[in-house]
């Protein structure tokens, strides 16, 4: 074992069996990883040595006395900054839950510890998950390891960076507009989004609720299966998780696709496009075209409204979620001599420019008199894009597009111009809106060696399809780890 | 022109910030160019279409499940307060709000 050596779940769970390694070693190898490379790439913000020493030694217990492994055990896993985890600092990227200590842990996390994972601490991101380039986070950006001068993407910079770097084997991340397939695709590893409401957001500090979904980022398409079928599942801490039954991802995994229709849509290869990009995306549809898929050209009318309406009701809900943050309960207080002026200036020190930014939009779009021509009319327009995703579906098995217009940008490169940067997300809102799940799997390098992610979408619980298409892609590319 | 300095202020006194004379400028420029993007949607034609507030699922059914109203204990109000800028157990402390 080398200090680069990439680790995969399945190759955690072979070395613990065999004994070549123990839970504590490895553990130890990945925080001194951390403590390599970190300063350069930013992706840790906070590390869990107590906890994550105390859960190897319960697995190498296991280990000594034969039991069965959990599915995880003994995985070192890095966790994005804006999932809860108990009396482990859980800041959102942002000065105004510096030192917020959350009294309990988010359900995924709850399933993750259950299932043997070492949750080796918490990734940097955007301030409250808003953002396409970590480069809003309160605690300085992120470097994207493939190219230290360019993002990792966002928001879920920092666990994309840290798997891409071999810093964890696995991270969760968060994804309202992009935010774990965007990262995903600028880092050149997998990031997946499953369907609205198939994993628990309980204890996932709230950005947009009605578009918020935990997935997980890793080194292939098993360890991506592995993980989901570990997270996913009803719960009743949280009203808007499905009752829905959790497939064997696994068993679905190697079978062929042959015969699965891809639906193309060709608004998503127009204009703003990266030539490289394009045809990375093209070539890896033409692969799958080779393993005996169908390519069935798509119409989808409203893709080029979704950036706005997306803007829209995702601002509306932050500024209401949001309203929280105001010195009485937890995080920052600037003492006042009112009430008011202590949430103002508490607000205004504790909260950067985007968060701020998006609260104003969002205020604006709800206010008295501009919340039927704006709020009102985007929830409409969500549901003509979420008609186009339904009446797709009825003709294709999975739908293929670009996950990014272009690989990963330059740091500094968009952040004087809010609007260049929320285009980045032009082809990851759409699916957000509609509640599909989705997967960005890499397919290919530009020129320079910047990452390419394809995007993968499937009808609501369609994970098992996602997974068993990128499987079978990521095995006939020679994308395979 | 969609946003006047008054509008800006009005949101921010709204939404709880005290802007800076800077952040004013540069919020209305930045608004403006993004309510101006947004301005697309008034081109399509949604009278006959329903607001889509929520990701629901037929098989969900029309109503959501609701769990039993039982009583557990939740015995957490010192983690809780433990994280407050300010408490007097069993409370949060803040200004004075009301003038005897």
């Amino acid at each position: 074992m080398s200090a680069t050596s990439t680790w995969t779940i399945t190759g955690v769970r072979d070395a613990l069996r065999a004994k070549e390694i123990s839970a504590r070693e490895l553990t130890k190898d990945f925080f001194a990883r951390i403590e390599n490379r970190n300063r350069e790439l930013n992706a840790f913000l906070a590390l869990s040595l107590e906890r994550a020493y105390a859960q190897a030694d319960r697995i190498d217990a296991m280990i000594a006395k034969g039991n069965a492994l959990p599915p995880l055990a003994g995985v070192p896993i890095a966790v994005k900054d804006v999932i809860s985890t108990r009396d482990i600092t859980t800041t959102c990227g942002s000065k105004i839950l510096e030192s917020y200590n959350p009294p309990y842990d988010a359900t995924a996390i709850e399933r993750l510890e259950r299932a043997g994972a070492v949750i080796l601490g918490k990734t940097n991101c955007d301030e409250f998950a808003m953002g396409s380039s970590n480069e809003n986070s309160a605690y300085g950006p992120v470097r994207n390891p493939v190219a230290l001068d360019r993002v990792p993407g966002g928001s879920s910079g920092g666990s994309a960076a840290a798997v891409a770097a071999g810093l964890a084997v696995a991270a969760l991340g968060t994804d309202t507009g992009g935010s774990i397939r965007q990262p995903g695709a600028c880092c050149g590893i997998q990031g997946m989004m499953p369907t609205y409401g198939r994993v628990s957001r309980y204890g996932l500090i709230a950005f947009a609720s009605s578009l918020d979904r935990i997935g997980p980022l890793t080194q292939n398409v098993t360890d991506a299966s592995t993980v989901m079928s570990v997270i996913a599942g009803h719960d009743t801490n949280d009203s808007t998780s499905a009752a829905v039954p959790v497939p064997d991802y696994a068993a679905e995994l190697e079978k062929p696709v042959q015969g699965l229709r891809i639906g193309v849509p060709e608004d998503y290869f127009g204009e703003g496009l990266d030539q490289e990009v394009r045809e990375k995306v093209l070539a890896g549809i033409a692969l799958l075209e080779k393993l005996g898929c169908g390519r069935i050209p798509l119409q989808m009318p409203h893709t080029d409204y979704a950036i706005a309406t997306y803007y829209i009701v995702a601002t509306a809900e932050a500024s209401s979620n949001l309203a929280r943050y105001d010195g009485v309960r937890y995080g920052l207080r600037i003492p006042g001599a009112t009430l008011g002026e202590m949430y103002r200036t508490t607000r205004e020190r504790g909260f950067g420019p985007e968060v701020k930014r998006r609260i104003m939009l969002g205020t604006y779009v709800l206010s008295a008199g501009y919340y039927d021509a704006y709020y009102l009319r985007a929830q409409k327009v969500r549901s003509l894009i979420a008609r186009d995703f339904a009446d797709a579906f009825q003709k294709v098995d999975v739908i293929i597009t670009p996950t990014a217009p272009t690989p990963a940008f330059r740091l500094g490169e968009k952040t004087a111009d809010p609007l260049q940067m929320y285009l980045a997300d032009i082809y990851t809102v759409t699916g957000s809106l509609a509640g599909v799940p989705g997967i960005s799997v890499p397919c290919g390098k530009t020129n320079v060696g910047l990452p390419v992610g394809m995007q993968i979408l499937a009808p609501h619980f369609g994970e098992s399809r996602v997974l068993q298409v990128a499987r079978a892609f990521e095995k006939a590319g020679g994308f395979e780890i | 022109m969609k946003i006047s300095r008054e509008d800006v202020l009005r949101v921010a006194e709204l939404a709880h910030l005290e802007l800076t004379t800077e952040e004013i400028e540069m919020y209305r420029g930045q608004l403006d160019e993004i309510l101006a993007y947004v301005d697309k949607l008034q081109r399509l034609d949604v009278v006959n279409v329903e607001p889509m507030a929520q990701v629901l699922f037929p098989s969900a059914g029309d109503q959501p499940e609701l769990r039993d109203d039982t009583v557990v204990p939740c015995d957490i109000s010192g983690t809780v307060l433990a994280q407050a800028p300010d408490a007097a157990k069993p409370f949060f402390r803040v200004p004075r709000v009301i003038e005897r």
